[in-house]
């Protein structure tokens, strides 16, 4: 099971500037970010190496966090490599709420990161496809 | 020319003596009332007593807050049978304030619009288009009955759609419209971008009201739209619009003392202030037979003029409504009181307790803006679910107040806190 934290920022400049300094004051890492933007604001879901100490940071400074559970899939870094999990996850009509991505050794491994509404069920077909899923402390040792 | 010359022009003595007769009627009425009832047992007021105008000193104000306290019911005077309308405002706590008429009551009002209508130079001949809101809201039904009493014809176009609203116009030849002053400013902008010269069409009048505005912005419409603007003022508890309104003249608005005794107060003391001071409005309505209201205090701003009125009427004219004794905000027409908003705001803990109102206009239209702060231990990460609150929050605002409003969700801890003089309201609209 991993975890990515979600922030609730406004749509200002400096948002990012001040979720960075806290997670940087506490020694934490970043391994991958995007922002989902709805105009006045955006939802900032960030990647950690250890997002429970993360989002209670955040917390303590005020921030609008919370704890989302993902599924974070290694897959290769290859055409067509992300194709292959999403051809599972259509066989098995599993929905993709929001997704990103990052490299790990290019040209051999990244890691595919989504959200669903059931991530257990989600993780099940992966594994059964041979997939190996990242608990938070794998994402850590990357 | 006159609607009822008798009464628009009877010297001011035989006015103050129909005006007492009138008032200790509707005393006796109101003792009826449970509301009036107890307000004259504890305050040891003996209305038979009252044998000057200036007694009328003597009683006790009538607030916004004790007929919401009378809800729904408590002020009314006649038999439920007696009564065939309504109107009401939107309240609070869920609580609306409402006001009720007896047949002759709503005879009684058109009568009174048709002196208005008629003192602007108003005939049976005219087309009246009122873009006044239909409803519950006093201003669209209260000028409609007038308008069809004097004889006009009348088309009921309520607000909005302002495209279908020129089509009338041209298709009807409307020569008076009854608007509120941004609305007004923002139709002839729209009659423009039509490419249409305002000065072509057959308006005549505008009937202005339900919202302060300025003398600036009168000259302005009457120059863009080639057209003579009047004053309108009213309000529901009086009955709604018609309770005093300009003649030709344009300098200030006739008040009808056959209806309404005036008073202007010191709003801190309660003190009466001698005619053509400036303070508070308190209106008597001495004309309603469903729900006679004593020493209304208005909470709208003004002053008297007392000076005799080239047009003949001897009725003394109220100034321009300078402002407000309180908080309460007139958005598009619309009274809305900030402790409204913000019990709709408190009902939903997925927002702090802070927000500020803030109020623009943008096309001559007035615009609400609602920032509120979204509270951080009930954010579960969702955008979507983000969206699903503040969409409700504007239904549930939408529901009480009637005006759409955009808001705005920030992150907790960006407002000023609730405690000490926090700054609620940001108004940057100008008369």
């Amino acid at each position: 099971m991993a975890y990515q934290v979600s922030v609730f920022a406004e749509n200002k400049p400096g948002k990012i500037e001040r979720i960075t300094s806290i997670l940087a004051n506490q020694n934490i890492n970043i391994r991958a970010i995007t922002i989902n933007d709805s105009g006045d604001y955006g939802i900032i879901k960030l990647l950690l190496d250890r997002p429970e100490d993360g989002c209670t940071a955040l917390k303590e400074e005020g921030v609008a966090a919370t704890l989302k559970e993902i599924v974070a899939v290694k897959i290769g870094d290859k055409p067509g490599s992300l194709h292959k999990v999403a051809a599972i996850l259509k066989d098995h009509a599993i929905n993709v709420d929001d997704a990103y991505g990052f490299t790990v050794k290019p040209h051999e491994e990244s890691v595919f990161v989504f959200q669903v509404d059931n991530p257990k069920a989600a993780e099940r077909v992966l594994k059964e496809a041979g997939y190996q899923l990242l608990a938070d402390k794998e994402l850590y040792l990357l | 020319m006159y609607w009822n010359k008798e009464i628009e022009t009877i010297s001011r003595k035989d006015l103050e003596a129909l005006q007492l007769k009138k008032l200790q009627k509707a005393l006796q009425a109101a003792r009826t009332t449970p509301f009036y009832k107890k307000v004259f047992e504890e305050n040891h007021i003996n209305i038979d007593a009252i044998k000057t105008l200036e007694h009328i000193k003597d009683l006790p104000f009538t607030s916004k807050n004790d007929l919401r306290l009378s809800y729904p019911d408590g002020m009314v005077a006649v038999p439920k049978k007696e009564i065939v309308r309504m109107h009401a405002s939107s309240g609070t706590t869920g609580k609306s304030t409402v006001i009720f008429y007896t047949a002759k009551d709503i005879k009684d009002w058109a009568d009174l619009v048709a002196r208005c209508m008629v003192a602007t130079g108003a005939t049976a001949d005219d087309v009246f288009q009122n873009m006044m809101g239909y409803g519950l809201f006093t201003g669209g039904l209260g000028l409609h009955y007038g308008a069809e009493l004097l004889g006009c014809m009348v088309i009921p176009a309520a607000s909005g759609n302002t495209l279908r609203q020129i089509q009338l116009m041209q298709d009807f030849e409307t020569t008076i419209i009854h608007i509120t002053p941004s609305y007004c400013l923002h139709l002839v902008e729209v009659i423009r971008a039509q490419e249409i010269d305002p000065y072509t069409l057959t308006v005549k009048k505008a009937y202005l009201g339900a919202e302060p505005y300025s003398e600036a912005t009168r000259k302005k419409i009457e120059e863009q739209f080639g057209i003579d603007a009047y004053n309108s003022y009213g309000l529901s508890e009086m009955n709604g619009p018609g309770v005093a309104f300009e003649c030709t003249h344009k300098n200030g608005m006739h008040i009808w003392e056959d209806y309404y005794i005036v008073e202007i107060i010191n709003p801190d003391t309660g003190e009466v202030l001698p005619p053509g001071e400036e303070g508070e409005l308190v209106l008597t309505h001495i004309n309603r037979e469903a729900m006679p209201i004593i020493r209304y205090r208005t909470r709208d701003l003004t002053r008297l003029i007392p000076e005799p009125c080239p047009c003949g009427r001897t009725h003394y004219r109220i100034d321009r409504i300078k402002g407000r004794t309180d908080d309460m905000l007139i958005v598009s027409g619309v009274n809305v009181f900030p402790s409204q908003i913000e019990t709709v705001l408190m009902k939903f803990p997925e927002v702090g307790n802070n927000y500020q109102i803030i109020l623009d206009r943008e096309n001559n239209l007035d615009r609400m803006h609602i920032k509120v702060e979204l509270y951080s231990k009930l954010f579960h990460g969702d955008i979507k679910e983000i969206e699903r609150i503040k969409n409700k929050l504007k239904e549930a605002l939408k529901a009480l107040i009637t005006i759409n409003p955009r808001i705005e969700l920030l992150e907790p801890g960006s407002l000023p806190p609730s405690e000490g003089k926090a700054k609620r309201v940001i108004d940057n609209r100008t008369l």
